[in-house]
C-alpha cells in the first residue's frame, strides 16, 4: 500500500499542532492562520489516505479498528475546524490536535483484526456508522473544551492570570463552543441511531433489537441532552456543566471500549 | 530626495508647549500649503496627536539646510517664541527620520508603550495629507511603509495586547469571562474618580447597560449623565445585583459593602449566572469570602495591580521583536529610496556621456574623410555599446545589493566627477 498520504497527513497534523502551540505561546496571528492551513491540508491528505485504503481493501473505512480510529480522528479534526471557523477562535487547536494525532497514529499501531465485521453494506448502514462516529468526535471535542474551561476557570478564580489565559477563549465562549459541539453530536447520534434501528428492522432476521449498545447509546443521548439543557439555563451553567460533560464523555468511552468489545453483538468498532 | 522631520513629543516638551504647537486638521492643511508655497518643502505631512506634533517633509535641497527654516516657520505659525520652541524641538534627517516615523507607527515611541491609537492617527494624518495633495512619491512610500510596519508589529507581537492600567485590566478580565461586553450590563458602586475611569473603559468596550449606585445621589446622577447610565438607589441590593454581569466597587467605607449573604442571595436569584466583581476600594468593599461562591469572580486592587505589572513586563519583553520588524521596514524603504536615486544618477550620467561621445566623434572624425557613412555609424554604435556596458551593467548589479544606500555613494562620487553642480539631477 502507498504510504504517501498517511505520511503527509501525519506531517501536516504535526506541523499544525506545532503552529497552534506556538500561537498559544506567542499570540502571533500569522502562526495561528498557518496552523489552520496545515490542519486543512492534513484533513485533505487524511481523506485521501482513508479513500486509498478503502479502495485497496475494497471496503468501507470502519471495516476494522484501524479504519474506525482513523475515521474518528478525521471527523474530530473536521468538527474542530468547523468550530474554529464558526467561532473564530484558534487557541483551542493546541489542545485538540494531540487527540487527532493520537487517534491517527494509534490507528496504525492497532493490531490487525481478522474477525469478520457485520455485513456493512448499504447507504443506511454507512450513514448510521458515519454519523455515530461524527457524534463521538463531537463529544470528544466538547470533552476537550470542558477541560479547558475548568482549567481556565480555576486560573481566573485563583487570580493566576498568566500568558495563556489572555490567549484562551473567554469562559462563556468556551461554554458556547462546547454546547455547539454537543449539539452537533446530539443531532448526529439521534439521526445515526434512528438509521441504525431502520437498518436492524430491515435485517431483523439477522440482528436482535436487544443489544447492550442500544441501551448505552440511549443513555449517552439522554445525558448529553441533559447537559445541553443544564448548561444553558440553570444554576449548573459554568464549571458544573463542564464536569457533567466530562462525565458524559467517560460514558462514551465506556460505550466505545467495554461495551463494543465485550458486550455488544454487532458494534465492534463504532 | 532627502527627508526631514521636525517635531516635539511628550518626552521633549511639557504639555503647556505641546498644546500650543498642536495642529487642528485645518491648521495642518494650511501649514503644509505654506511650507510648499514658500519653497521650504516640496512634500509635507503634519502628524499631530495629544502627545506629539511632527512635520515630515521632502526639501528641495539638503535636509540639513531646510531644518532652521522649518523651525522658524513652526515658531511663527503657532506664535511661540523661538527660544521656548527650540528647547523642545527635535530634528531628524533621512535614515533617522524614517526610523523615527516607523517607531511611532509601531507604538514604540508612545507614552504608553504599544498603544493602539497611534497607528490610526498616522493613517488618518497620511490620508488627510494625500487627499489634499500635500504628499508626493517619497512621503507616500514612506507612510505606506510606516503603516505596514505598524500593522505588522500589532499582528506579530504582543506589544499592545494587554491592559496597562488597573481599570483596563479589570475590564479586560471581565472580557476573559464574558467575551465581548456589548451585550453585558454593569453596575458601578461609588461615583469617584476611580469609578469614572472604569466606566470610561467599560463604555469604550461597548458595555450595553450601565447602572450607578452611590450614597450621594447628585454625584451618581452626574456620572450616569456623563456616560449614559441609569441611577439606582443606594442599598437596594436585591434588585441591583440581579441583572449586571460586572460590578465595580470603589466606595469609601470602613467595612465591606457587599457581604457574602447579599451576593449569595443575588446569585440564587440570577440562576448562578456568572458575576465579575471588581473591588477597587481601600479598605475592600467586598467581603473576601464572596470569591468562594459558585460562578463569582472577585478581583481587588492588589490583584489587578499585580496583573498590570506582569503585563508591563510582557510588553517590554516584546520590544526587541517589534524593533526587528521596524528595522526590516526601514531597510526596505531605504533600499527603495536608493534605487530611485540610482536610476536618476545613471540617467544623468548616460545623457552626459552621450553628449560627450557625440562631440568627440564630431571633432575626431572630421579629418577622416576616407571613412564611409556606414563606418561612422559602426563606430558610433560601438561606442554606444561600450557606454551601456560601462553604465548599465554595474547599475543593474547595484540594484540587487543589500547595502545599496552605502554603495550608491560611489555612483554619486562618479557623478560629481563628471557633472557640474548645475547638471546634477
Amino acid at each position: 500500500m502507498n504510504h504517501l498520504f498517511p505520511i503527509l497527513t501525519a506531517l501536516a497534523y504535526l506541523a499544525s499542532l506545532g503552529l497552534y502551540v506556538r500561537f498559544l505561546g506567542t499570540g502571533n496571528k500569522l502562526t495561528g492562520r498557518l496552523g489552520t492551513l496545515f490542519l486543512g491540508l492534513g484533513l485533505i491528505a487524511h481523506y485521501f489516505a482513508l479513500l486509498e485504503r478503502s479502495r485497496g481493501l475494497h471496503t468501507v473505512p470502519y471495516h476494522d479498528l484501524y479504519g474506525s480510529m482513523s475515521l474518528f480522528g478525521w471527523l474530530l479534526a473536521l468538527t474542530y475546524l468547523g468550530l474554529e471557523l464558526y467561532h473564530r477562535q484558534r487557541s483551542v487547536g493546541a489542545f485538540v490536535l494531540p487527540f487527532v494525532l493520537v487517534f491517527f497514529l494509534a490507528a496504525h499501531l492497532a493490531p490487525a483484526d481478522r474477525l469478520s465485521p457485520p455485513a456493512a453494506h448499504g447507504a443506511t448502514f454507512a450513514f448510521h456508522v458515519t454519523l455515530s462516529i461524527l457524534a463521538y468526535a463531537a463529544f470528544a471535542l466538547s470533552f476537550v473544551l470542558s477541560l479547558i474551561f475548568l482549567g481556565e476557570e480555576r486560573l481566573l478564580r485563583s487570580h493566576k492570570v498568566g500568558d495563556v489565559v489572555w490567549r484562551l477563549p473567554p469562559l462563556e465562549l468556551l461554554a458556547q463552543m462546547s454546547q455547539s459541539s454537543v449539539l452537533v453530536g446530539l443531532v448526529s447520534i439521534a439521526i445515526g441511531t434512528v438509521l441504525g434501528f431502520v437498518w436492524v428492522d430491515r435485517l431483523s432476521s439477522q440482528y436482535s433489537f436487544y443489544d447492550p449498545k442500544y441501551v448505552i447509546t440511549l443513555l449517552v443521548l439522554a445525558l448529553y441532552a441533559l447537559y445541553f439543557r443544564l448548561a444553558r439555563t440553570t444554576g449548573w451553567r459554568g464549571a458544573r456543566a463542564s464536569k457533567l460533560c466530562i462525565f458524559n464523555f467517560a460514558i462514551v468511552v465506556l460505550s466505545f471500549t467495554v461495551v463494543n468489545l465485550y458486550l455488544s453483538h454487532s458494534h465492534r468498532y463504532f | 530626495m532627502e527627508i526631514v522631520l521636525v517635531g516635539l513629543n511628550h518626552r521633549t516638551a511639557p504639555v503647556e508647549v505641546r498644546e500650543r504647537v498642536s495642529f487642528t486638521t485645518e491648521q495642518a492643511r494650511r501649514a503644509g500649503e505654506e511650507l510648499r508655497a514658500r519653497g521650504i518643502l516640496e512634500e509635507t505631512l503634519v502628524l499631530s496627536t495629544c502627545n506629539r506634533s511632527e512635520v515630515y517633509g521632502v526639501p528641495p535641497e539638503s535636509s540639513h539646510e531646510c531644518a532652521p527654516g522649518l523651525s522658524t516657520f513652526l515658531s511663527e505659525f503657532h506664535s511661540v517664541r523661538p527660544d521656548i520652541l527650540s528647547a523642545s524641538l527635535y530634528h531628524h534627517y533621512d535614515r533617522e527620520a524614517v526610523r523615527h516615523l516607523f517607531r511611532v507607527a509601531a507604538g514604540l515611541d508612545s507614552m504608553l508603550l504599544g498603544e493602539a491609537e497611534i497607528l490610526g492617527q498616522v493613517r488618518e494624518a497620511y490620508r488627510f495629507a494625500y487627499e489634499h495633495g500635500a504628499t508626493g512619491p517619497v512621503l507616500n512610500r514612506l507612510f505606506q511603509g510606516a503603516l505596514e510596519a505598524g500593522k505588522r508589529v500589532r499582528t506579530e507581537t504582543e506589544l499592545g495586547a494587554r491592559p496597562m492600567s488597573v481599570a483596563s485590566a479589570g475590564v479586560k478580565l471581565a472580557e476573559r469571562i464574558f467575551g465581548k461586553l456589548s451585550e453585558r450590563k454593569a453596575l458601578v458602586l461609588g461615583a469617584g474618580a476611580i469609578s469614572e475611569q472604569v466606566v470610561s473603559n467599560l463604555r469604550d468596550r461597548g458595555i450595553a447597560q450601565l447602572q450607578v449606585m452611590n450614597r450621594s445621589r447628585d454625584r451618581a446622577d452626574e456620572l450616569a449623565k456623563q456616560f449614559g447610565g441609569r441611577v439606582i438607589d443606594w442599598g437596594e441590593w436585591d434588585s441591583a445585583l440581579q441583572s449586571p454581569d460586572v460590578v465595580v466597587s470603589s466606595v469609601s467605607a470602613e467595612e465591606a459593602v457587599l457581604r457574602r449573604e447579599i451576593v449569595e442571595r443575588a446569585m440564587a436569584a440570577r440562576g448562578n449566572r456568572a458575576l465579575f466583581l471588581m473591588d477597587l476600594g481601600v479598605p475592600r468593599n467586598i467581603e473576601p469570602s464572596v470569591g468562594e461562591l459558585y460562578n463569582v469572580y472577585v478581583y481587588n486592587t492588589d490583584d489587578l495591580t499585580e496583573i498590570v505589572q506582569q503585563n508591563r513586563n510582557a510588553r517590554e519583553s516584546e520590544i526587541p521583536k517589534a524593533q526587528g520588524i521596524v528595522d526590516e521596514h526601514v531597510a526596505k524603504f531605504l533600499s527603495w529610496q536608493a534605487s530611485v536615486e540610482l536610476v536618476g544618477l545613471v540617467d544623468a550620467l548616460r545623457t552626459k556621456m552621450k553628449e560627450e561621445r557625440a562631440a568627440f566623434i564630431r571633432s575626431r572624425m572630421e579629418p577622416m574623410k576616407h571613412l564611409t557613412e556606414t563606418d561612422r555609424t559602426q563606430v558610433e554604435k560601438l561606442m554606444d555599446e561600450m557606454l551601456e556596458k560601462l553604465l548599465l551593467e554595474p547599475a543593474q548589479r547595484l540594484r540587487g545589493e543589500k547595502e545599496l544606500r552605502r554603495k550608491i555613494q560611489n555612483v554619486e562620487a562618479l557623478r560629481d566627477l563628471f557633472l557640474s553642480n548645475r547638471e546634477k539631477p
